[in-house]
């Protein structure tokens, strides 16, 4: 089958990419884009490891066609830290040990990131519901909900 | 061996050496790894549980247009079963040769029957398609009860048990005292029967690897493992190349919990690259995860407890059938081994039964087998506490094991922190907080300790100095839960030099020596030994050094805060020198410096833990929700406080998942029928609390920082835990996990019985 060309925009930057028209969003990101940083856990919208941002919606990327990127604006975790400076979140994360085993992280990092510039004020309970979506295997996700309630907390104090 | 004491890095919460790797995305797992003209494998996997492969014909897959290589059993070698046990480690090669690919028969759904490689993954696919097996279906079992009625399907032949074929494949007994005499002293005696469903460590990552072989045969492999020179020794032993030509380096690995700890992928691969002479990458779906790799035993255990008015347990008898998958192995020995071990019992007989089913092999998970038999125990134990109407921890506390009782499993334990931490559950604010109104919820609370042996074992380490007078370290064993943070607080400490100048890098095959497995709660423990061994040759090179530069003798330098210093006044007056002086001069004054140390490690302890849950059912709904967690643990020495609790936390949030939701469940035809992770049910965050820890600190003073493993130990108590708080909210016990809602509304409905006969 052709291959379907596709402009878009990753991380501020224009971006062009040839795919399959079955591809998923994730297989042209871990593909021709080789951006690794989005996990495949499950495929199925179930783990939440691909997880990015199409125009700020936070989504699997794993159920997302490659081809609906064209004209959009997608984030992934390549795209969290300025430079060599790391965004408030990823500094917390490694400050409070809220990885371990780390193939959770860019999915967690990405999705609540989505979650602070939603709500810079979230509950505990809202940061659980939020997060429901990304399965981590190794932390009980205790240290991840702490991570990310002590960064909206410094945000909101900045 | 010197206890460090005031530490300036050791017990730190530092910043681990490979965060930054996996906070942006840059970390390379097993599946981000590419090779210039790499092509894909996929495995055609058997529909049936059980049946004998008559033929199989893979020449339509072969024609396939971008088709590169097919192989099946015929190209693995093979060990045969009348030839004895040929043993890697704990795994026998002769299931393992049988358990990459299919032999004879089929023994599960989703056993690998042949494998195809291919120029994209969708020609693989179609490939696997196309290659015709003819089956013959056997009868299959998969339930324990099942699998030992004597009229059932035998898997193995070959097995006899009691002189007839069984699928009962092993069994093991620990012994202690006279246990007939000790239950005619118990006033009070419970016995009960528990039934667990297997279920699956569920990393993250699914199993993934790409493979290289070159015409010459020297292979390189990149994989996910909690091992890679289990990697290199199984895919040798299976491919027949031999190790010295593998090199397997270690990817970053995306969760394990023992279920790494064999190769399913990697001879499969590396057979596919060899035949079609190009790199060959294998990524594992989801399903494939769930269907035929390892998860934990199913299992069936009864359990018989006896006890004196006063509070102390005369006897106990457990038996626990473990289901071992397709191939022996269960992990009876920690089921049988370490159930009983928090407690002093006089008379106590403890076995184990190993037993074949038709379900995937199973692997290890977390202090394997232990969690399933404290289930058994840890719930009688509530029960006869109960009847001898005591607090559960002050029941424990007269029967707790300590300094020269001698455990069931053999040992007469040494200084150990059992006692500790059932003190620091009692005196914790968790236990003595009211439960609180569940708002037409019913609340309970259950207690509940657990143990495991944990394990020393092969480590090395290369510690070398850079020209700029800092550290690299080099360990063999993946980092899985952050041990590499350990290690650089520890070599950062001896060093007395900023832990940011220690990088810490794990090493493949060919570049450090062997190394045993990520698992067992063995890592730091054993790391930190040679890493420490290491550096204080290191050190004595240093102060060596120093002492030719100044002219006095080597004994008159000690090393301090990361520089030569004298030891007196006396030994002369010297401006110190510092770890970057002496880098700058090596070149003039020796040459490099570098310290490797190999050693089979010695001294681990037993590590236990004292667990409190609180929970909150649904009456109308049958859900069970635990709303509060604490778990104590005697960790020996925390070298990083934070993933220390790290591993407690996890442990807890894997095992409330078993005791509330996970299992397989089977359809008719005797497949998974839930293989993915919207209907195998793991706690997501919003079904979690947060889980307190406290961290008791009785240092193991056969290790040089004092360590004891922390990994296993907090998953063994949760489900009785759990188990035990339902209990007290509903005045309801539950004898089969999970403790699912529609279980909990079917054991709602059952009149209530007894507490104790
Ligand atoms: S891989 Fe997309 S949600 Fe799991
Ligand atoms: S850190 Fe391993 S899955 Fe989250």
């Amino acid at each position: 089958m052709a291959k379907v060309h596709v402009t878009t925009s990753i991380n501020g930057e224009p971006m062009e990419f040839l795919c399959e028209p079955s591809d998923t969003m994730l297989d042209a990101l871990r593909g021709p884009l080789a951006l690794t940083g989005s996990k495949e856990g499950c495929a199925s919208g179930d783990c939440g490891a691909c997880s990015i941002t199409i125009d700020d919606r936070l989504v699997c990327s794993c159920l997302m066609l490659a081809v609906e990127s064209e004209g959009h604006e997608i984030r992934t975790i390549e795209g969290l830290a300025q430079g060599d400076r790391l965004h408030p979140l990823q500094q917390k994360f490694l400050e409070m040990a809220a990885l371990q085993c780390g193939i959770c992280t860019s999915g967690m990092l990405v999705a609540s990131d989505a979650l602070l510039k939603k709500n810079p004020d979230p509950t505990e309970e809202e940061v659980r519901f939020w997060l429901a979506g990304n399965l981590c295997r190794c932390t009980g996700y205790d240290k991840i909900v702490r991570a990310v309630m002590e960064t909206a907390a410094e945000m909101r104090a900045q | 061996m010197n206890l460090v004491t005031n530490n300036k890095w050791i017990g730190q919460r530092t910043i681990r050496p490979d965060g930054m790797d996996k906070v942006t995305g840059r970390a390379q797992f097993a599946a981000d790894t590419t090779m210039p003209g790499m092509i894909w494998g996929k495995v055609l996997r058997s529909p049936h549980p059980h049946a004998r492969i008559r033929s199989i014909d893979t020449s339509k897959a072969e024609k396939l247009p971008g088709v590169k290589a097919v192989v099946t059993s015929k190209d693995i070698v093979d060990f045969p079963i009348e030839k004895g046990a040929v043993m890697l480690g704990i795994q026998d090669m002769r299931w393992m040769c049988r358990n990459v690919m299919a032999r004879d028969k089929a023994l599960f759904p989703g056993h690998p029957i042949a494998a195809v490689a291919a120029t994209t993954e969708a020609i693989a696919a179609e490939a696997c398609a196309l290659i015709e097996v003819d089956y013959e279906v056997l009868p299959w079992s998969i339930k324990i009860d099942d699998a030992i009625k004597p009229d059932a399907p035998i898997l193995h032949e070959f097995n006899k048990f009691d002189g007839k074929p069984s699928n009962i494949v092993g069994r093991l007994e620990h012994k202690k005292g006279d246990i007939e005499q000790g239950f005619k002293q118990a006033d009070t005696v419970i016995e009960r029967t528990f039934t667990t469903r297997p279920v699956h460590q569920g990393y993250i990552e699914p199993h993934a690897c790409l493979i290289s072989v070159a015409p010459d045969g020297k292979t390189t492999i990149w994989s996910s493992s909690q091992g890679q020179f289990m990697v290199r020794a199984m895919t040798a032993y299976l491919t027949g190349i031999p190790q010295s030509d593998i090199r397997a380096i270690p990817a970053e690995i995306g969760g394990g919990f023992g279920g790494k700890t064999i190769v399913y992928l990697e001879p499969l691969a590396t057979l596919l690259a060899k035949k079609s002479g190009r790199p060959v990458k294998m990524v594992m779906t989801r399903e494939e995860v769930m269907r035929a790799t390892g998860p934990t035993s199913g299992s069936k255990s009864t359990v018989k407890i006896g006890a004196t008015k006063d509070g102390k347990i005369v006897a106990a008898h457990g038996t626990f059938y473990l289901q071992a998958g397709a191939f022996p192995g269960s992990p009876i020995r920690g089921a049988a081994g370490c159930s009983f071990t928090p407690y002093d019992i006089p008379n106590l007989l403890s076995e184990g039964f190993d037993v074949c089913s038709n379900r995937s092999k199973v692997a290890a998970y977390r202090a394997p087998g232990a969690p399933i038999g404290a289930y058994a125990v840890e719930c009688v134990l509530d029960e006869v506490a109960e009847a001898l109407k005591m607090d559960p921890l002050d029941f424990r506390l007269k029967n707790a094991a300590k300094e020269g009782t001698k455990a069931a499993h053999g040992p007469v334990f040494p200084r150990i922190g059992y006692i500790e931490t059932v003190e620091a559950a009692k005196a914790s604010p968790h236990y003595a907080a009211p439960l609180g109104d569940g708002n037409g919820k019913l609340r309970g609370r259950g207690v509940a300790s657990g143990f495991w042996f944990n394990a020393g074992g092969e480590s090395s380490a290369q510690v070398n100095i850079t020209e700029d007078g800092n550290v690299v370290v080099t360990t063999g064993h993946p980092d899985i839960g952050g041990s590499r943070a350990g290690i650089a607080n520890i070599c950062a400490e001896l060093l007395g030099i900023d832990y940011r100048r220690v990088s810490v890098i794990i090493g493949d095959t060919q570049t450090v020596g062997f190394s045993n497995l990520t698992g067992g709660s063995r890592v730091l423990f054993a790391s930190s030994m040679v890493v420490t061994q290491s550096t204080e040759k290191i050190i004595q090179t240093l102060r060596e050094r120093a002492a030719k530069i100044w002219e006095i003798d080597p004994e008159a330098v000690k090393w301090e805060n990361g520089a030569a210093h004298p030891v007196s006044p006396n030994a002369g007056q010297f401006e110190p020198l510092t770890l970057e002086e002496l880098a700058e001069k090596a070149p003039a004054m020796g040459g490099p410096i570098g310290a490797g140390v190999q050693l089979n490690t010695q001294g681990a302890d037993g590590g236990f833990g004292t667990h409190i849950c609180d929970v909150e059912v649904d009456v109308d709904l049958g859900i069970a929700r635990v709303i509060r967690y604490t778990a104590v643990q005697d960790v020996g020495r925390a070298i990083h406080p934070g993933y220390v609790e790290g591993q407690l936390q996890g442990g807890v949030a894997q095992g409330i998942g078993w005791a509330l939701n996970e299992e397989y469940i089977y359809t008719k035809e005797g497949k998974v029928d839930n293989p993915g992770f919207l209907d195998y049910r793991m706690p997501v965050c919003s079904d979690l609390p947060m889980i307190d820890c406290i961290m008791v600190e009785i240092p193991n003073p056969k290790h040089p920082q004092g360590v004891k493993g922390v990994g296993e130990v907090p998953l063994v108590p949760v489900m009785a835990a759990v188990a035990n708080a339902i209990y007290n909210a509903l005045g309801k016990r539950f004898y089969a996990l999970p403790m699912s809602p529609p279980k909990v509304l079917e054991k709602l409905d059952e009149p209530v019985q007894q507490a104790a006969e």
